[in-house]
């Protein structure tokens, strides 16, 4: 099986000092549900955002089935991007438009400027809108305002926007970091139905380990910029967890140690 | 080490009052040797009021000859407010394009952004009568000289309040349709614009206020619109005529005030 995506001794740096992203090399294969753990500040965020070149990576190559983006000029990363769906912690959507218009904004990559600048719509495209939101359990919030809305529901709106665009990935940076436990479950629920019925790449960014574990086929390990782990959920043991997180990890595991026992 | 902590505490916050008694003190001082200078007492300033007060009262105020007078009144009020709209309408739209191409997240191009900033920045720090000063020396008393005065300012304001409001509300949406492979003017008309839309109708309708109000002083200056006639009839000693002018501007702005916040409420709440 070819790779879909393949980072090949990627290095990203901020100026002359920060170093976000130290030879980073892995390869994710297509359907795949990848988790990228890590505490915060190790660059998941900048990993995730090199993919689509939100970030522009330093060094290294960077494969889209066999094309290296790092080379794409402008006509290509459009292309490129529309194929690639993209969640965010805080949604990210116009809070004052529509449900239904923050969905669309997910064709806008497949317009023409005069198309995107009206914000003219087929019919066909509204109909897609309308039936991904039905999946997503939205049928009743489509003429809603997005600031009426729960975080969960603008995490589906979000999610619906990026699904439209026909993607062969979705990259999620931390997307349920700024939610409640329920809701956290139903957008890893969609995320995980996402990847397993229709095919689609899902690369996450996590704080929560425990649902890295529960909802991936692999999990990929970052601190201080490199690739400390990279195995599938059974594989991942205490020791591995420690060298992921560092001594954070051992101090919140011995506090939760201590409420449990109290 | 806990009395080391201690002495630190209150080394912090003796510092910390010195601070203030050494500022406090320092604009007491400006502001004594600005009355010495001036040679402005404090206890005629103030005991003056009443007696502008009473003055007002029994000569500031209009009678049945300025009535007649209203008709003039009103056509140049009309015209010194609808200058003041046009004014500030077009500078706004010249202020959305170098907001746009200013903004720290939306901009294109670094060089483009210090240009568009520093150019807004020179045309906001000229105060609106500065302008008309200006401008007098090149379309003399004019209503073209107040329409530009008013533009300039109004476009200098505009640009720097549409940055900050494009910055803050545009950038998080924006840069989820540039990762959906949206071209500029799409994320711009589709997500930076209506994100911010109700920032910048509060800002301009506040620059249509402020610039009514201005228009007026600088009437005075240019020799145009309501703020000439009140000067004429006030250097003419016909204060009843003056009067008339106060109130109807009085009035006029509640009314403009009134409208606005009606707009505000409805476009934006």
């Amino acid at each position: 099986m070819t790779a879909l995506l393949e980072f090949k001794h990627v290095s990203k740096q901020y100026g002359s000092e920060t170093r976000a992203l130290t030879d980073v090399s892995f390869s994710v294969r297509s359907g795949e549900f990848v988790s990228i753990i890590g505490p915060s500040g190790a660059g998941k965020s900048t990993l995730l955002r090199c993919i689509n070149r939100m970030i522009d990576a330093s060094s290294g190559e960077i494969c889209i089935e066999g094309k290296n983006v790092l080379e794409f000029r402008k006509k290509e990363l459009k292309r490129m991007r529309t194929s690639i769906g993209m969640i965010f912690q805080h949604y990210n959507l116009v809070d004052r438009l529509s449900v239904m218009e923050n969905v669309l904004h997910g064709r806008l990559g497949y317009k023409s400027t005069l198309a995107g600048m009206l914000g003219l719509y087929r019919e066909e495209e509204k109909q897609q809108a309308y039936q991904i939101l039905g999946i997503l359990g939205l049928e009743e919030q489509v003429y809603k305002r997005c600031d009426q809305l729960s975080g969960g529901q603008k995490q589906r709106v979000g999610i619906a926007r990026a699904l439209i665009q026909g993607p062969k990935m979705l990259l999620c940076d931390e997307p349920i970091a700024s939610l409640d436990p329920n809701a956290s479950k139903v957008i890893m629920d969609h995320l995980r139905h996402i990847s397993t019925n229709l095919g689609i790449t899902v690369i996450v960014n996590l704080h929560q380990v425990e649902t890295a574990l529960k909802y991936s086929d692999r999990i990929i390990g970052v601190n201080q910029g490199k690739i400390v782990y990279n195995g599938t959920p059974g594989q991942m043991t205490s020791e591995e967890l420690q060298r992921i997180y560092g001594s954070e990890r051992r101090d919140t595991r011995a506090d939760q140690g201590e409420t449990q026992a109290g | 080490m806990l009395i080391k902590a201690r002495r630190k505490q209150v080394d912090y916050f003796t510092a910390k009052r010195r601070h203030a008694y050494l500022f406090w003190g320092l604009l007491l001082l400006v502001t004594y040797a600005a009355a010495v200078l001036t040679q402005y007492d404090f206890v005629q300033g103030l005991s003056s009021i009443p007696g502008a007060l009473v003055w007002g009262v029994t000569h500031f105020y209009p009678n049945a000859e300025s009535l007649a007078k209203f008709p003039d009144v009103l056509r140049t009020l009309v015209e010194t407010l609808l200058m003041s709209i046009a004014a500030t309408t077009v500078a706004s739209v010249f202020a959305l394009v170098f907001a746009l191409l200013g903004s720290q997240t939306i901009g294109v191009h670094a060089g483009i952004k210090l240009a568009s900033r520093s150019i807004a920045t020179v045309f906001r720090n000229i105060d609106v009568t500065a302008w008309s000063m200006i401008l007098l020396f090149s379309f003399g008393q004019n209503v073209m000289t107040g329409y530009f005065a008013l533009f300039f300012g109004s476009f200098g304001f505009l640009t720097r309040a549409f940055l900050e409001s494009i910055d803050e509300t545009g950038s998080h949406s924006a840069e989820a349709l540039r990762a959906t492979g949206a071209g500029y003017i799409s994320v711009i008309c589709q997500s930076v614009i209506p994100a911010a839309l109700p920032q910048l109708i509060s800002w301009i309708l506040f620059m249509i206020e402020t610039n009514i109000r201005n228009a007026t002083l600088i009437g005075i200056l240019t020799g145009t619109g309501v703020g000439f006639l009140f000067n004429l009839y006030y250097k003419n000693l016909d204060y009843n005529a003056a009067s008339l002018i106060v109130f109807v501007i009085v009035i006029s702005i509640l009314v403009i005030e009134f409208t606005s916040n009606y707009i505000r409420k409805v476009m934006i709440g």
